[in-house]
């Protein structure tokens, strides 16, 4: 007889994805479990790594900006904005104020798009089936604003380095306007179903708690630090565009769990829409592009530019050596270093809980392996 | 954005003493990562931004290695180091001292070569790697 059989190890290393509904693309996690307490995990990353940052020193300034669109490939928009004003930083271009707000109501509206994907898909992942349905309705009509003005629904390439390459269509001020009545008596329907529901509440409270300390210590961003309260939005802190001139609030949550987060989105898309409202009428006839050269030839230097893009601070670092590519071009995604928090938020939950809490954390793989 | 050089025998504590509110308080790493510049004897030039909630400022940091220098992890100042150090070590090779879990981030364990480097051509890859794991002759 042998001293020790299976069943007294309490230890047990499970292996969940890369190809699980739940994990929202290809990422694996290795979970350590006892019983079905889950110890630690262990993310194994990498498999949709496509080498965009080797890519960006091969090409030009201008020839870059599509590729960057495809990491966070459900808010491209915000992406390619993040960079299209990091290499004006780098040039030293003034943007005119056409642009800036054609730029903010697009992005804003993608912010929308972004948290609805998030929203349906979280839900769907706890077992609520109906969410994805509504909020696939809504990202729609922005998808069909976003095609109407570039003909591109999810990889857009809205913007160039300079300004716009598109001035807005006849009547975009019109469907953007009848977008915001049409959407926020939706928020209102979503949260009917979920806000005050009460498997909702018992899957989502105290469920992958973070606290504030914990989250800076992590470089946690975007709504899942404004979820543990810390009311820090870039776009408040350090505005870029014209976010300056608008007004708007910071939605923050309290205990940082993942209702805490799911309250903090649900706001967020409503300040989106009063952000959008204020600049449609704002937006005036004029220029859509600054003074750009044909040749985009950088100065040496460097440059760090972060925006507040839907799933946290995304940064890109540029250093230019004077030629027409990049020398060195850094992304700074928010997706990978919010998930490095999925260990401290999964300890001592139980295994259903870690699909809640990749949820909460709104990852998306492009852009954590690009 | 101001830029600080620091040496890398003074990393760690300079790291310290920003963090603490003497020194700034920058709590938050907002970002580490690297640049190659093969040209030069201290070829690396890892860098780091900071963000200081309390001043709304921003810092940049820059350490210069050489390729078979070791660089003081910063992971026991800001633990959010420790998968971006990761993931230089992966892209550039440059190796972290007293790094918890000092592997490859992206590329798989036992790939060969550091693609950031600027000597590393875009089309290369590694063939072993790719032939014995995808059973293809090349991933171009």
């Amino acid at each position: 007889m042998p001293e020790t059989t299976f069943l007294d190890a309490n230890e047990l290393v499970i292996n969940m994805g890369p190809q699980h509904p739940a994990t929202h693309g290809v990422l694996r996690v290795k979970l350590k479990l006892d019983g079905e307490r889950v110890l630690g995990t262990e993310c194994i990353i990498g498999y949709l790594h496509r080498g965009v940052e080797k890519i960006a020193e091969n090409r030009t300034y201008a020839q870059f900006t599509p590729y960057v669109d495809r990491m966070d490939y459900v808010a491209a928009v915000t992406n390619g904005m993040g960079y299209v004003e990091a290499v004006e930083k780098l040039l030293g271009v003034e943007i005119p104020p056409r642009a800036q707000y054609t730029r903010m109501i697009l992005a804003e509206l993608q912010r929308i798009a972004s948290h609805l994907l998030w929203l349906g898909t979280h839900a769907l992942d706890i077992g609520a089936m109906t969410p994805v349905f509504y909020t696939f309705r809504e990202r729609e009509e922005v998808l069909k604003i976003f095609e109407e003005y570039c003909g591109a629904r999810l990889t857009t390439h809205a913007f160039r380095i300079g300004g716009l390459q598109y001035d807005l269509y006849d009547g975009f001020e019109r469907d953007v306007s009848k977008f915001c009545d049409y959407f926020l008596p939706k928020v209102d329907e979503y949260e009917q179903l979920l806000t005050k529901n009460r498997i909702w509440i018992n899957r989502t409270r105290k469920i992958g708690v973070i606290t504030a300390e914990e989250a800076i210590a992590l470089s946690v961003t975007g709504p899942v630090l404004r979820g543990s309260g810390v009311k820090w939005d870039i776009r408040k802190a350090q505005p870029y565009e014209a976010y300056d001139k608008v007004e708007f609030d910071v939605p923050v949550g309290e205990h940082g769990d993942t209702y805490d987060r799911y309250v903090v989105r649900m706001a967020e898309m409503r300040q989106s829409v009063r952000i959008v409202r204020q600049c449609v009428e704002r937006i005036a006839p004029g220029p859509i592009f600054g003074k750009v050269g044909k040749v985009l030839k950088p100065p040496a230097g460097e440059v760090y530019h972060s925006i507040e893009a839907p799933k946290g601070e995304l940064g890109y670092y540029l250093v230019s050596d004077g030629t027409v590519n990049p020398y060195r071009v850094r992304v700074r995604p928010p997706s990978l270093i919010n998930l490095q928090a999925l260990d401290v938020m999964s300890r001592d939950h139980l295994v259903a809980d870690i699909v809640a809490i990749i949820g909460t954390l709104d990852i998306v793989l492009g852009e954590v392996d690009r | 954005m101001p830029s600080l050089n620091v040496a890398k025998e003074q990393l760690v504590a300079v790291c310290q003493f920003l963090k603490s509110p003497e020194g700034g308080a920058y709590a938050m790493l907002t970002d580490e990562t690297a640049a190659d510049y093969p040209k030069r004897e201290k070829r690396f030039d890892i860098i780091y931004h900071l963000y200081s909630f309390q001043g709304n400022n921003r810092l940049r940091l820059r350490v210069q290695a050489s390729a078979n220098e070791k660089i003081p992890s910063v992971t026991g100042v800001w633990p959010g180091a420790n998968w971006l150090e990761r993931e230089i070590f992966d892209m550039f090779g440059v190796v972290y001292e007293g790094h918890p879990d000092m592997k490859r981030l992206l590329l798989p364990e036992e790939w060969v070569g550091h693609p950031l480097r600027k000597d590393y051509d875009i089309l290369r890859q590694d063939e072993a790697w790719v032939k014995t794991n995808l059973g293809i002759e090349s991933g171009q």
